[in-house]
């Protein structure tokens, strides 16, 4: 559905109808507002929400569409190079990984698939190991990719609930209290090691628990 | 390499939220990886661990990018491949050894250079950063691994077979996590020779005198 190859011409005159949130919308509905993102030509009236950065990376990934790339590298690129000064590179080397991983985003956008990864997600993994490649010069071993096949084509439901449960655990975490908070930073800004990681009794990792059971739920259904 | 039903023994949360905060060394990145290619349990885990870190790059208070930045990944993007268009081609054979290892190993258990360390046992170096160290090794059914004490933590992934020792049983996908303290054993299941992804932050040392004489040669 997203191979179509009029929606550019669509595109200005749609731009006002706006962003929906995701999150209460029935199949039927979300069908609708898969079109009218489609349609949309202006990045300006576009919100933070995670479902909605996830359909603009689906407009660079198959329509190598350079205004959504545009308005992702304008929300992420400053984001990405706050998280690498935070994790102790300077200013000038953060800009060029910065750079670097939104030059990634573009190359591997086919990669890029909503029901398993929100937006945020699937950039800090890109951030994250181009931390690695260039600041710690090492390798990076990842996980085998699921045999899922090239046609595995994700349940819009699927894509749904993983979308949800991204914003719900953000939710979570922006309400832990701030040592708790301060702790979980710690850990992803370079500061602990694992055995460091292992010694902290005040980590709050219940509050994750409920989306690795949707997650398996996931995995096993799109296994089948 | 599906065999997730049978794991027992998972990847902690700690090692889960190092390596997704890209803070492990080189060693236990590969035990992870690995273990996470054979178990969907970690690997939906693991999934939680890299939401939470995309969350806090999400909060981050911006840092400006450069005036021309966006010009400049562009021309990056131009001057580098498009593999937009690739397909993800996926190997349909099966394997002995999970992905990340044999993009170590440059291939399969055939390609796996053995190194003799006495009494059958035999190893293969891998080659990882300097702050930890990781290896394949292959014990015979029925053999011992020479007793060995570490410093620091050693993962041990099975990927064949099975081994046992004073802690527990291990089968393929298994991981042992032994920490400083622990003195063991592993003795290799009679019937499969056992064949295990060791990693350790510093080196081993072996207690028999012979083992010991030989580490610096072997470096374990």
């Amino acid at each position: 559905m997203y191979r179509d190859a009029n929606f550019r011409d669509t595109a200005d005159s749609n731009s006002r109808q706006g962003v929906l949130s995701a999150r209460a919308l029935d199949d039927e509905a979300h069908v609708r507002h898969e079109k009218q993102n489609r349609r949309m030509g202006s990045m300006s009236n576009m919100t933070q929400n995670d479902a909605d950065w996830a359909s603009v990376l689906i407009r660079v990934r198959d329509h190598r569409d350079k205004e959504a790339f545009r308005a992702l590298f304008q929300h992420f690129a400053p984001r990405i190079k706050a998280f690498l000064m935070r994790s102790g590179t300077d200013a000038a080397m953060a800009e060029e990984c910065a750079q670097d991983v939104m030059a990634s985003l573009w190359q591997k956008a086919h990669l890029f698939d909503p029901s398993r990864a929100s937006a945020s997600t699937w950039i800090f993994t890109i951030a994250r190991n181009r931390r690695i490649d260039a600041i710690r010069k090492q390798k990076r071993p990842e996980p085998e990719d699921l045999p899922w096949g090239p046609e595995h084509e994700p349940d819009q439901a699927d894509t749904l609930v993983l979308q949800q449960e991204t914003e719900k655990l953000g939710q979570a975490i922006a309400c832990l209290p701030s040592k708790q908070k301060e702790l979980i930073e710690k850990a992803y800004f370079g500061d602990l090691t694992h055995s460091e990681i292992a010694e902290q009794t005040g980590l709050p990792l219940g509050t994750i628990k409920s989306r690795i059971r949707l997650a398996l739920d996931r995995l096993r259904h799109a296994m089948k | 390499m599906n065999m997730t039903q049978d794991i027992k023994h998972h990847l902690t949360d700690a090692l889960l939220m190092a390596y997704s905060a890209g803070n492990l060394p080189e060693a236990f990145s590969l035990i992870v990886a690995s273990h996470v290619s054979m178990c969907d349990e970690c690997r939906a885990r693991l999934g939680a661990f890299d939401t939470i870190g995309g969350n806090l790059m999400e909060s981050c208070d911006s840092v400006a990018m450069s005036a021309d930045s966006f010009e400049a990944t562009l021309a990056r993007i131009e001057s580098g491949p498009d593999a937009a268009s690739q397909p993800c081609a996926r190997d349909a054979r099966s394997f002995v050894l999970p992905a990340p290892v044999r993009d170590y190993v440059g291939g399969d258990l055939d390609a796996v250079k053995w190194r003799p360390v006495g009494m059958g046992v035999k190893q293969a170096i891998l080659p990882t950063a300097a702050d930890g160290s990781a290896r394949l090794l292959y014990i015979p059914a029925g053999s011992a691994v020479p007793d060995h004490g570490h410093r620091g933590t050693e993962l041990t992934l099975v990927l064949q077979g099975a081994f046992s020792d004073q802690v527990d049983h291990f089968a393929a996908g298994d991981v042992e996590i032994a920490d400083e303290d622990l003195d063991h054993t592993p003795v290799a299941e009679p019937g499969q020779d056992c064949i295990c992804l060791a990693a350790t932050d510093a080196p081993l040392r072996f207690r028999s005198l012979l083992p010991r004489m030989a580490q610096p040669f072997l470096r374990i």
